[in-house]
Protein backbone atom coordinates (compact mmCIF):
# COMPACT_ATOMS: atom_id res chain seq x y z
CA UNK A 1 0.00 0.00 0.00
CA UNK A 2 2.75 2.43 0.96
CA UNK A 3 4.76 1.56 -2.10
CA UNK A 4 1.70 1.79 -4.28
CA UNK A 5 1.03 5.27 -2.92
CA UNK A 6 4.51 6.55 -3.64
CA UNK A 7 4.33 5.04 -7.12
CA UNK A 8 1.04 6.82 -7.61
CA UNK A 9 2.60 10.10 -6.61
CA UNK A 10 5.37 9.56 -9.16
CA UNK A 11 2.67 8.80 -11.70
CA UNK A 12 0.81 12.00 -10.99
CA UNK A 13 3.93 13.96 -11.76
CA UNK A 14 4.21 11.88 -14.90
CA UNK A 15 6.28 11.88 -18.04
CA UNK A 16 4.55 13.87 -20.79
CA UNK A 17 6.67 12.16 -23.43
CA UNK A 18 5.63 8.69 -22.35
CA UNK A 19 2.06 9.92 -22.23
CA UNK A 20 1.98 10.69 -25.92
CA UNK A 21 3.00 7.17 -26.87
CA UNK A 22 -0.48 5.86 -26.20
CA UNK A 23 -3.08 7.48 -28.43
CA UNK A 24 -5.91 9.27 -26.66
CA UNK A 25 -8.97 7.11 -26.08
CA UNK A 26 -11.89 9.48 -25.74
CA UNK A 27 -14.67 7.01 -25.08
CA UNK A 28 -13.12 4.76 -22.45
CA UNK A 29 -11.63 7.86 -20.89
CA UNK A 30 -15.03 9.43 -20.41
CA UNK A 31 -16.58 6.16 -19.27
CA UNK A 32 -13.94 5.71 -16.61
CA UNK A 33 -14.35 9.27 -15.46
CA UNK A 34 -18.14 9.06 -15.28
CA UNK A 35 -18.23 5.67 -13.58
CA UNK A 36 -15.69 6.70 -10.99
CA UNK A 37 -17.72 9.81 -10.36
CA UNK A 38 -20.94 7.85 -9.89
CA UNK A 39 -19.26 5.32 -7.65
CA UNK A 40 -17.76 8.05 -5.49
CA UNK A 41 -21.15 9.76 -5.26
CA UNK A 42 -22.73 6.50 -4.06
CA UNK A 43 -19.83 5.88 -1.71
CA UNK A 44 -20.47 9.23 -0.05
CA UNK A 45 -24.03 8.17 0.73
CA UNK A 46 -23.07 4.75 1.91
CA UNK A 47 -20.50 6.38 4.14
CA UNK A 48 -23.02 8.91 5.44
CA UNK A 49 -25.43 6.08 6.15
CA UNK A 50 -22.96 4.02 8.10
CA UNK A 51 -21.61 7.01 10.04
CA UNK A 52 -25.14 8.13 10.95
CA UNK A 53 -26.13 4.60 11.91
CA UNK A 54 -22.99 4.39 14.00
CA UNK A 55 -23.81 7.61 15.83
CA UNK A 56 -27.35 6.42 16.42
CA UNK A 57 -26.24 3.08 17.75
CA UNK A 58 -23.83 4.81 20.06
CA UNK A 59 -26.33 7.32 21.36
CA UNK A 60 -29.06 4.77 21.92
CA UNK A 61 -26.61 2.38 23.40
CA UNK A 62 -25.45 5.08 25.77
CA UNK A 63 -28.90 6.01 26.98
CA UNK A 64 -29.86 2.42 27.09
CA UNK A 65 -27.16 1.57 29.52
CA UNK A 66 -27.48 4.65 31.65
CA UNK A 67 -31.10 5.36 32.50
CA UNK A 68 -34.12 3.36 33.48
CA UNK A 69 -37.53 4.02 34.93
CA UNK A 70 -39.30 2.41 37.84
CA UNK A 71 -43.08 2.54 37.62
CA UNK A 72 -45.12 2.07 40.77
CA UNK A 73 -48.80 1.30 40.45
CA UNK A 74 -50.52 1.12 43.81
CA UNK A 75 -53.72 2.25 45.43
CA UNK A 76 -53.46 5.97 46.28
CA UNK A 77 -53.12 5.43 49.99
CA UNK A 78 -50.15 3.06 49.57
CA UNK A 79 -48.41 5.13 46.94
CA UNK A 80 -46.22 7.23 49.19
CA UNK A 81 -45.21 4.25 51.26
CA UNK A 82 -44.32 2.06 48.30
CA UNK A 83 -42.41 4.91 46.66
CA UNK A 84 -40.35 5.39 49.77
CA UNK A 85 -39.73 1.64 49.99
CA UNK A 86 -38.65 1.53 46.36
CA UNK A 87 -36.26 4.45 46.86
CA UNK A 88 -34.77 2.66 49.86
CA UNK A 89 -34.21 -0.44 47.81
CA UNK A 90 -32.65 1.56 45.02
CA UNK A 91 -30.36 3.47 47.35
CA UNK A 92 -28.95 0.22 48.63
CA UNK A 93 -28.54 -1.32 45.22
CA UNK A 94 -24.99 -1.45 43.94
CA UNK A 95 -24.61 0.20 40.56
CA UNK A 96 -27.43 2.72 40.96
CA UNK A 97 -25.97 6.19 40.85
CA UNK A 98 -29.07 8.18 41.62
CA UNK A 99 -32.75 7.47 42.03
CA UNK A 100 -35.35 10.18 42.17
CA UNK A 101 -39.13 10.20 42.26
CA UNK A 102 -40.58 12.52 39.62
CA UNK A 103 -42.57 15.40 41.03
CA UNK A 104 -46.17 16.00 40.09
CA UNK A 105 -45.18 18.83 37.76
CA UNK A 106 -42.76 16.61 35.93
CA UNK A 107 -45.28 13.85 35.53
CA UNK A 108 -47.81 16.37 34.28
CA UNK A 109 -45.28 17.64 31.75
CA UNK A 110 -44.74 14.08 30.52
CA UNK A 111 -48.44 13.50 30.06
CA UNK A 112 -49.24 16.89 28.63
CA UNK A 113 -48.67 15.97 25.00
CA UNK A 114 -51.34 13.31 25.28
CA UNK A 115 -53.91 14.75 27.63
CA UNK A 116 -53.49 18.52 27.46
CA UNK A 117 -52.26 20.94 30.14
CA UNK A 118 -55.21 20.82 32.50
CA UNK A 119 -55.30 17.25 33.64
CA UNK A 120 -55.69 16.82 37.38
CA UNK A 121 -52.79 14.47 37.83
CA UNK A 122 -53.37 14.13 41.56
CA UNK A 123 -56.88 12.74 41.09
CA UNK A 124 -55.98 10.23 38.41
CA UNK A 125 -54.73 6.76 39.23
CA UNK A 126 -51.53 7.24 37.35
CA UNK A 127 -48.42 5.46 38.42
CA UNK A 128 -45.56 7.17 40.18
CA UNK A 129 -42.35 7.24 38.16
CA UNK A 130 -38.86 6.96 39.59
CA UNK A 131 -35.92 7.88 37.41
CA UNK A 132 -32.88 5.70 37.85
CA UNK A 133 -29.47 6.83 36.66
CA UNK A 134 -27.11 3.97 36.40
CA UNK A 135 -23.56 4.11 37.64
CA UNK A 136 -20.53 2.52 36.13
CA UNK A 137 -20.46 -0.45 36.41
CA UNK A 138 -24.20 -0.80 36.25
CA UNK A 139 -26.67 -2.70 38.40
CA UNK A 140 -27.94 -6.18 37.90
CA UNK A 141 -31.42 -5.64 36.46
CA UNK A 142 -32.72 -9.14 37.23
CA UNK A 143 -31.48 -9.03 40.83
CA UNK A 144 -33.08 -5.63 41.32
CA UNK A 145 -36.37 -6.95 39.96
CA UNK A 146 -36.36 -9.81 42.41
CA UNK A 147 -35.72 -7.51 45.38
CA UNK A 148 -38.41 -5.10 44.24
CA UNK A 149 -40.89 -7.93 43.82
CA UNK A 150 -40.37 -8.88 47.43
CA UNK A 151 -40.49 -5.41 48.93
CA UNK A 152 -42.51 -3.26 46.53
CA UNK A 153 -45.15 -5.45 44.86
CA UNK A 154 -46.50 -2.63 42.67
CA UNK A 155 -43.15 -1.70 41.09
CA UNK A 156 -42.24 -2.43 37.49
CA UNK A 157 -38.70 -1.83 36.37
CA UNK A 158 -38.54 -0.55 32.83
CA UNK A 159 -34.92 -0.37 31.90
CA UNK A 160 -35.66 0.62 28.26
CA UNK A 161 -33.46 -2.23 27.21
CA UNK A 162 -36.22 -4.43 26.08
CA UNK A 163 -37.35 -2.18 23.27
CA UNK A 164 -34.14 -0.28 22.66
CA UNK A 165 -31.85 -3.23 22.28
CA UNK A 166 -33.26 -4.40 18.92
CA UNK A 167 -33.05 -0.81 17.69
CA UNK A 168 -29.43 -0.53 18.68
CA UNK A 169 -28.83 -3.83 17.00
CA UNK A 170 -30.55 -2.61 13.84
CA UNK A 171 -28.49 0.56 13.84
CA UNK A 172 -25.28 -1.43 14.25
CA UNK A 173 -26.30 -3.70 11.40
CA UNK A 174 -27.06 -0.66 9.29
CA UNK A 175 -23.58 0.63 9.95
CA UNK A 176 -22.05 -2.66 8.85
CA UNK A 177 -24.25 -2.68 5.75
CA UNK A 178 -23.14 0.84 4.91
CA UNK A 179 -19.49 -0.10 5.19
CA UNK A 180 -20.14 -3.25 3.18
CA UNK A 181 -21.73 -1.08 0.51
CA UNK A 182 -18.64 1.12 0.40
CA UNK A 183 -16.57 -2.04 -0.08
CA UNK A 184 -18.88 -3.31 -2.82
CA UNK A 185 -18.85 0.04 -4.56
CA UNK A 186 -15.07 0.00 -4.70
CA UNK A 187 -15.06 -3.60 -5.89
CA UNK A 188 -17.44 -2.69 -8.70
CA UNK A 189 -15.24 0.26 -9.53
CA UNK A 190 -12.19 -1.99 -9.72
CA UNK A 191 -14.03 -4.41 -12.01
CA UNK A 192 -15.20 -1.62 -14.27
CA UNK A 193 -11.77 -0.04 -14.50
CA UNK A 194 -10.23 -3.43 -15.25
CA UNK A 195 -12.69 -3.85 -18.12
CA UNK A 196 -11.97 -0.37 -19.43
CA UNK A 197 -8.22 -0.91 -19.11
CA UNK A 198 -8.46 -4.23 -20.92
CA UNK A 199 -10.42 -2.57 -23.70
CA UNK A 200 -7.80 0.15 -23.97
CA UNK A 201 -4.98 -2.38 -23.95
CA UNK A 202 -6.66 -4.44 -26.66
CA UNK A 203 -7.30 -1.36 -28.76
CA UNK A 204 -3.64 -0.45 -28.45
CA UNK A 205 -2.16 -3.87 -29.12
CA UNK A 206 -0.01 -2.51 -31.95
CA UNK A 207 1.31 0.31 -29.82
CA UNK A 208 2.35 -2.18 -27.17
CA UNK A 209 4.04 -4.45 -29.71
CA UNK A 210 5.97 -1.56 -31.23
CA UNK A 211 7.07 -0.20 -27.85
CA UNK A 212 8.25 -3.62 -26.81
CA UNK A 213 10.17 -4.10 -30.09
CA UNK A 214 12.08 -0.88 -29.70
CA UNK A 215 13.24 -1.86 -26.23
CA UNK A 216 10.64 -0.44 -23.84
CA UNK A 217 10.47 -2.15 -20.48
CA UNK A 218 7.19 -3.60 -19.25
CA UNK A 219 7.05 -1.08 -16.44
CA UNK A 220 7.40 1.79 -18.90
CA UNK A 221 4.59 0.53 -21.12
CA UNK A 222 2.32 -0.27 -18.20
CA UNK A 223 2.92 3.15 -16.72
CA UNK A 224 1.55 4.91 -19.78
CA UNK A 225 -1.78 3.14 -19.29
CA UNK A 226 -1.80 3.05 -15.52
CA UNK A 227 -1.22 6.78 -15.32
CA UNK A 228 -4.24 7.55 -17.45
CA UNK A 229 -6.62 5.33 -15.60
CA UNK A 230 -5.37 6.41 -12.21
CA UNK A 231 -5.77 10.07 -13.08
CA UNK A 232 -9.22 9.52 -14.53
CA UNK A 233 -10.42 7.55 -11.51
CA UNK A 234 -8.95 10.17 -9.20
CA UNK A 235 -10.56 13.13 -10.92
CA UNK A 236 -13.86 11.34 -11.52
CA UNK A 237 -14.04 10.28 -7.90
CA UNK A 238 -13.17 13.79 -6.74
CA UNK A 239 -16.05 15.23 -8.77
CA UNK A 240 -18.42 12.53 -7.56
CA UNK A 241 -17.37 13.06 -3.96
CA UNK A 242 -17.95 16.81 -4.16
CA UNK A 243 -21.37 16.23 -5.71
CA UNK A 244 -22.19 13.70 -3.01
CA UNK A 245 -21.09 16.05 -0.23
CA UNK A 246 -23.18 18.87 -1.66
CA UNK A 247 -26.20 16.57 -1.80
CA UNK A 248 -25.68 15.44 1.79
CA UNK A 249 -25.17 19.04 2.87
CA UNK A 250 -28.60 19.95 1.56
CA UNK A 251 -30.34 17.13 3.37
CA UNK A 252 -32.49 18.40 6.27
CA UNK A 253 -30.29 19.07 9.25
CA UNK A 254 -30.09 16.50 12.02
CA UNK A 255 -32.30 17.29 15.00
CA UNK A 256 -31.53 16.27 18.55
CA UNK A 257 -34.22 13.67 18.86
CA UNK A 258 -35.45 13.83 15.33
CA UNK A 259 -35.31 10.15 14.61
CA UNK A 260 -33.15 8.49 12.09
CA UNK A 261 -33.93 10.06 8.73
CA UNK A 262 -33.09 13.61 9.67
CA UNK A 263 -29.79 12.45 11.10
CA UNK A 264 -28.51 11.05 7.80
CA UNK A 265 -25.35 12.94 7.08
CA UNK A 266 -21.99 13.77 8.49
CA UNK A 267 -21.25 15.34 11.83
CA UNK A 268 -18.11 17.21 12.82
CA UNK A 269 -14.96 15.42 11.77
CA UNK A 270 -17.16 12.94 9.91
CA UNK A 271 -17.11 15.39 7.04
CA UNK A 272 -13.46 14.45 6.50
CA UNK A 273 -14.18 10.78 5.86
CA UNK A 274 -15.37 11.23 2.26
CA UNK A 275 -11.99 12.80 1.46
CA UNK A 276 -10.45 9.34 1.39
CA UNK A 277 -12.73 8.29 -1.46
CA UNK A 278 -10.75 9.86 -4.35
CA UNK A 279 -7.33 8.56 -3.19
CA UNK A 280 -8.88 5.18 -2.57
CA UNK A 281 -10.37 5.22 -6.08
CA UNK A 282 -6.93 6.12 -7.43
CA UNK A 283 -5.35 3.19 -5.60
CA UNK A 284 -8.04 0.85 -6.89
CA UNK A 285 -7.55 2.09 -10.47
CA UNK A 286 -3.79 1.86 -10.14
CA UNK A 287 -3.84 -1.74 -8.96
CA UNK A 288 -6.55 -2.81 -11.41
CA UNK A 289 -4.89 -1.25 -14.45
CA UNK A 290 -1.44 -2.40 -13.54
CA UNK A 291 -2.45 -6.02 -13.18
CA UNK A 292 -4.41 -5.81 -16.47
CA UNK A 293 -1.38 -4.30 -18.23
CA UNK A 294 1.01 -6.86 -16.80
CA UNK A 295 -1.25 -9.66 -17.92
CA UNK A 296 -1.38 -8.29 -21.46
CA UNK A 297 2.38 -7.82 -21.59
CA UNK A 298 3.07 -11.34 -20.37
CA UNK A 299 1.52 -12.67 -23.58
CA UNK A 300 4.13 -10.83 -25.62
CA UNK A 301 7.84 -11.43 -25.73
CA UNK B 1 27.97 -11.12 -29.42
CA UNK B 2 25.30 -13.29 -31.04
CA UNK B 3 25.99 -17.00 -30.83
CA UNK B 4 23.84 -19.93 -31.88
CA UNK B 5 24.85 -23.35 -30.71
CA UNK B 6 23.23 -26.32 -32.43
CA UNK B 7 19.96 -24.46 -32.59
CA UNK B 8 16.72 -25.89 -33.90
CA UNK B 9 13.43 -24.09 -34.28
CA UNK B 10 9.93 -25.22 -35.09
CA UNK B 11 6.68 -23.27 -35.04
CA UNK B 12 4.86 -26.38 -33.94
CA UNK B 13 4.95 -28.45 -37.11
CA UNK B 14 8.17 -29.96 -38.39
CA UNK B 15 11.53 -28.33 -37.72
CA UNK B 16 12.09 -25.25 -39.82
CA UNK B 17 15.71 -24.84 -38.81
CA UNK B 18 17.93 -27.47 -37.26
CA UNK B 19 21.50 -27.96 -36.14
CA UNK B 20 22.47 -24.38 -36.70
CA UNK B 21 25.67 -23.14 -35.14
CA UNK B 22 26.88 -19.67 -35.83
CA UNK B 23 28.86 -16.99 -34.08
CA UNK B 24 28.57 -13.42 -35.23
CA UNK B 25 31.94 -11.71 -35.06
CA UNK B 26 31.98 -8.08 -33.94
CA UNK B 27 32.41 -5.79 -36.91
CA UNK B 28 31.39 -8.39 -39.47
CA UNK B 29 29.05 -7.82 -42.38
CA UNK B 30 26.72 -10.64 -43.39
CA UNK B 31 24.07 -11.23 -45.95
CA UNK B 32 21.44 -13.86 -45.33
CA UNK B 33 19.74 -15.37 -48.35
CA UNK B 34 17.51 -18.29 -49.08
CA UNK B 35 14.21 -19.02 -50.76
CA UNK B 36 11.07 -17.43 -49.49
CA UNK B 37 9.77 -19.36 -46.53
CA UNK B 38 13.13 -20.93 -45.80
CA UNK B 39 13.35 -19.24 -42.41
CA UNK B 40 15.37 -16.06 -42.81
CA UNK B 41 13.04 -14.00 -40.69
CA UNK B 42 12.85 -16.82 -38.17
CA UNK B 43 16.64 -16.92 -38.00
CA UNK B 44 16.84 -13.19 -37.38
CA UNK B 45 14.18 -13.42 -34.68
CA UNK B 46 16.30 -16.02 -32.93
CA UNK B 47 19.20 -13.59 -33.21
CA UNK B 48 17.41 -10.77 -31.43
CA UNK B 49 15.65 -12.85 -28.84
CA UNK B 50 12.11 -12.56 -30.19
CA UNK B 51 12.02 -16.35 -30.44
CA UNK B 52 13.46 -18.89 -28.07
CA UNK B 53 15.01 -21.92 -29.81
CA UNK B 54 13.16 -25.20 -29.45
CA UNK B 55 16.50 -26.86 -28.86
CA UNK B 56 20.12 -25.74 -28.67
CA UNK B 57 21.28 -22.48 -27.18
CA UNK B 58 21.22 -18.86 -28.30
CA UNK B 59 23.49 -16.43 -26.47
CA UNK B 60 23.11 -12.69 -26.86
CA UNK B 61 25.99 -10.70 -25.42
CA UNK B 62 27.02 -13.82 -23.50
CA UNK B 63 23.61 -14.41 -21.97
CA UNK B 64 21.45 -17.43 -22.69
CA UNK B 65 18.10 -16.17 -24.00
CA UNK B 66 16.33 -18.81 -21.94
CA UNK B 67 17.54 -17.28 -18.71
CA UNK B 68 16.87 -13.68 -19.68
CA UNK B 69 14.14 -11.79 -17.84
CA UNK B 70 11.70 -9.61 -19.72
CA UNK B 71 13.68 -6.53 -18.76
CA UNK B 72 16.86 -8.21 -20.00
CA UNK B 73 15.18 -8.78 -23.34
CA UNK B 74 14.20 -5.10 -23.45
CA UNK B 75 17.74 -4.00 -22.67
CA UNK B 76 19.13 -6.33 -25.35
CA UNK B 77 16.82 -4.77 -27.92
CA UNK B 78 18.45 -1.42 -27.26
CA UNK B 79 21.77 -2.91 -28.37
CA UNK B 80 20.44 -4.68 -31.45
CA UNK B 81 18.81 -2.46 -34.05
CA UNK B 82 16.26 -4.34 -36.10
CA UNK B 83 14.59 -3.44 -39.38
CA UNK B 84 11.53 -5.68 -39.38
CA UNK B 85 10.15 -7.14 -42.54
CA UNK B 86 6.66 -6.02 -41.57
CA UNK B 87 7.48 -2.61 -40.21
CA UNK B 88 5.13 -1.27 -37.56
CA UNK B 89 4.98 2.25 -36.24
CA UNK B 90 2.94 4.23 -33.79
CA UNK B 91 0.44 5.52 -36.30
CA UNK B 92 -0.65 8.49 -34.24
CA UNK B 93 2.81 10.03 -34.02
CA UNK B 94 4.76 11.70 -36.84
CA UNK B 95 7.69 9.98 -38.51
CA UNK B 96 10.30 11.97 -36.58
CA UNK B 97 8.83 10.85 -33.24
CA UNK B 98 8.66 7.28 -34.46
CA UNK B 99 12.28 7.29 -35.48
CA UNK B 100 13.20 8.74 -32.08
CA UNK B 101 11.04 6.18 -30.26
CA UNK B 102 13.93 3.97 -29.05
CA UNK B 103 15.49 7.07 -27.48
CA UNK B 104 12.20 8.03 -25.87
CA UNK B 105 11.49 4.67 -24.29
CA UNK B 106 15.03 4.38 -22.95
CA UNK B 107 14.93 7.88 -21.49
CA UNK B 108 17.58 9.23 -23.85
CA UNK B 109 15.58 11.71 -25.88
CA UNK B 110 17.87 14.64 -25.17
CA UNK B 111 18.54 17.58 -27.42
CA UNK B 112 21.92 16.40 -28.69
CA UNK B 113 20.41 13.06 -29.63
CA UNK B 114 17.63 14.86 -31.42
CA UNK B 115 20.18 16.73 -33.53
CA UNK B 116 21.34 13.29 -34.67
CA UNK B 117 17.75 12.55 -35.53
CA UNK B 118 17.61 15.35 -38.08
CA UNK B 119 20.86 14.24 -39.63
CA UNK B 120 19.67 10.66 -39.74
CA UNK B 121 16.39 11.62 -41.40
CA UNK B 122 18.47 13.45 -44.01
CA UNK B 123 20.54 10.33 -44.54
CA UNK B 124 17.53 8.19 -45.31
CA UNK B 125 15.96 10.96 -47.39
CA UNK B 126 13.02 11.56 -45.11
CA UNK B 127 13.74 15.12 -44.01
CA UNK B 128 10.77 16.44 -45.94
CA UNK B 129 8.50 13.73 -44.53
CA UNK B 130 9.53 14.15 -40.89
CA UNK B 131 6.12 15.48 -39.90
CA UNK B 132 4.09 13.00 -41.92
CA UNK B 133 2.13 10.26 -40.17
CA UNK B 134 3.29 6.68 -40.82
CA UNK B 135 0.11 5.61 -42.67
CA UNK B 136 0.82 8.37 -45.18
CA UNK B 137 4.21 6.91 -46.11
CA UNK B 138 4.99 4.86 -49.20
CA UNK B 139 6.36 1.35 -48.73
CA UNK B 140 9.90 2.51 -49.41
CA UNK B 141 9.56 5.48 -47.10
CA UNK B 142 8.39 3.15 -44.34
CA UNK B 143 11.46 0.97 -44.79
CA UNK B 144 13.74 3.94 -44.67
CA UNK B 145 12.06 5.20 -41.53
CA UNK B 146 12.45 1.72 -40.05
CA UNK B 147 16.14 1.72 -40.84
CA UNK B 148 16.54 5.12 -39.24
CA UNK B 149 14.70 3.88 -36.15
CA UNK B 150 16.90 0.78 -36.02
CA UNK B 151 20.15 2.72 -35.98
CA UNK B 152 19.24 5.77 -33.90
CA UNK B 153 20.38 4.14 -30.65
CA UNK B 154 23.75 3.51 -32.27
CA UNK B 155 23.39 -0.21 -31.54
CA UNK B 156 26.25 -2.71 -31.62
CA UNK B 157 24.43 -4.92 -34.08
CA UNK B 158 22.06 -4.08 -36.90
CA UNK B 159 19.77 -6.80 -38.25
CA UNK B 160 17.85 -5.78 -41.34
CA UNK B 161 15.14 -8.01 -42.76
CA UNK B 162 14.67 -7.14 -46.47
CA UNK B 163 15.45 -3.46 -45.91
CA UNK B 164 15.45 -2.73 -49.62
CA UNK B 165 12.37 -4.72 -50.57
CA UNK B 166 10.31 -1.74 -51.63
CA UNK B 167 12.83 0.82 -52.77
CA UNK B 168 14.29 1.58 -56.18
CA UNK B 169 17.88 0.79 -57.10
CA UNK B 170 19.19 4.20 -56.33
CA UNK B 171 17.60 4.31 -52.88
CA UNK B 172 18.70 0.77 -52.11
CA UNK B 173 22.26 1.80 -52.94
CA UNK B 174 21.88 4.68 -50.58
CA UNK B 175 20.59 2.52 -47.75
CA UNK B 176 23.36 0.04 -48.40
CA UNK B 177 25.87 2.85 -48.23
CA UNK B 178 24.46 3.86 -44.87
CA UNK B 179 24.79 0.33 -43.56
CA UNK B 180 28.32 0.00 -44.95
CA UNK B 181 29.17 3.30 -43.32
CA UNK B 182 27.84 2.04 -39.99
CA UNK B 183 29.86 -1.16 -40.45
CA UNK B 184 33.01 0.89 -40.98
CA UNK B 185 32.27 2.60 -37.69
CA UNK B 186 32.46 -0.80 -36.06
CA UNK B 187 28.84 -1.95 -36.10
CA UNK B 188 28.04 -5.54 -36.89
CA UNK B 189 25.56 -5.84 -39.73
CA UNK B 190 23.38 -8.64 -41.05
CA UNK B 191 21.01 -8.13 -43.96
CA UNK B 192 18.44 -10.68 -45.04
CA UNK B 193 17.82 -10.17 -48.74
CA UNK B 194 16.91 -11.85 -52.00
CA UNK B 195 18.51 -9.10 -53.96
CA UNK B 196 21.64 -10.56 -55.56
CA UNK B 197 22.40 -7.26 -57.25
CA UNK B 198 22.52 -5.60 -53.88
CA UNK B 199 24.82 -8.28 -52.52
CA UNK B 200 27.17 -7.92 -55.46
CA UNK B 201 27.21 -4.16 -55.06
CA UNK B 202 27.96 -4.55 -51.37
CA UNK B 203 30.87 -6.85 -52.02
CA UNK B 204 32.65 -4.06 -53.86
CA UNK B 205 32.43 -1.84 -50.80
CA UNK B 206 32.85 -4.13 -47.85
CA UNK B 207 34.05 -7.58 -46.98
CA UNK B 208 30.69 -9.27 -46.80
CA UNK B 209 30.00 -12.90 -46.12
CA UNK B 210 26.94 -14.52 -47.55
CA UNK B 211 24.97 -17.06 -45.55
CA UNK B 212 22.31 -19.18 -47.13
CA UNK B 213 19.53 -21.10 -45.51
CA UNK B 214 18.86 -24.28 -47.42
CA UNK B 215 17.42 -27.55 -46.24
CA UNK B 216 16.95 -26.23 -42.69
CA UNK B 217 20.69 -25.58 -42.46
CA UNK B 218 22.77 -22.46 -42.52
CA UNK B 219 25.57 -22.59 -45.06
CA UNK B 220 28.31 -20.21 -45.99
CA UNK B 221 27.85 -19.44 -49.67
CA UNK B 222 30.94 -19.50 -51.82
CA UNK B 223 32.60 -16.48 -53.31
CA UNK B 224 30.99 -17.33 -56.65
CA UNK B 225 27.89 -15.21 -56.30
N1 LIG C 1 4.31 -17.32 -36.31
C1 LIG C 1 4.37 -18.39 -37.15
N2 LIG C 1 3.65 -19.48 -36.91
C2 LIG C 1 3.70 -20.55 -37.72
N3 LIG C 1 4.44 -20.59 -38.82
C3 LIG C 1 5.20 -19.53 -39.13
C4 LIG C 1 5.20 -18.38 -38.31
N4 LIG C 1 6.04 -17.46 -38.85
C5 LIG C 1 6.54 -18.04 -39.95
N5 LIG C 1 6.06 -19.27 -40.13
C6 LIG C 1 6.40 -20.18 -41.22
O1 LIG C 1 7.77 -20.47 -41.14
C7 LIG C 1 8.37 -20.51 -42.42
C8 LIG C 1 9.54 -19.54 -42.47
O2 LIG C 1 9.07 -18.23 -42.31
P1 LIG C 1 10.07 -17.00 -42.41
O3 LIG C 1 9.25 -15.78 -42.24
O4 LIG C 1 11.18 -17.21 -41.48
O5 LIG C 1 10.58 -17.13 -43.89
P2 LIG C 1 11.50 -16.13 -44.72
O6 LIG C 1 12.67 -16.90 -45.16
O7 LIG C 1 11.73 -14.90 -43.96
O8 LIG C 1 10.57 -15.83 -45.97
P3 LIG C 1 10.46 -14.48 -46.84
O9 LIG C 1 11.64 -14.46 -47.71
O10 LIG C 1 9.20 -14.70 -47.62
O11 LIG C 1 10.38 -13.37 -45.91
C9 LIG C 1 7.26 -20.14 -43.38
O12 LIG C 1 6.79 -21.33 -43.97
C10 LIG C 1 6.20 -19.52 -42.56
O13 LIG C 1 4.92 -19.80 -43.06
MG1 LIG D 1 11.17 -13.02 -44.11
Amino acid sequence: MRRALSEILALLVGDPQADRLVPPTGFTARLTLITSGIMAFLAVFALALSLAAGRLAERWGDELSRSATLRISAPAEQMAEQTAAALRVLETTAGVDRARALSEEEQRALLEPWFGPDIPVETLPIPQLIEIVEGDPGYDADGLRLRLQAEVPGAVLDDHTRWRRPLVEAASRLRVLGLLSVGLIFTAMAAMITLAANAALAANAQVIVVLRLVGARDSYIAKAFVRRFTLRALSGAALGMVAGLVAVWFLPAAQEDGGFLTGLGFAGAGWLWPLIIPPLAAVVAFVATRSAARKTLKGLR
Amino acid sequence: MIELDNVAYSYGGGELLSGISFAMQPGSFHFLTGPSGSGKTTFLKLCYGALVPTSGQVRLFDRDVRTMSRDDVAMTRRRIGVVHQDVQFLDHLPVADNVALPLTVSGRAHLDELANLRELLGWVGLKARADAMPPELSGGERQRAALARAVIMSPDVILADEPTGNVDWEMSQRLLKLLVELNRMGKTVMIASHDLGLIRAAKTQVQARVLRIAGRQLQLAGADL
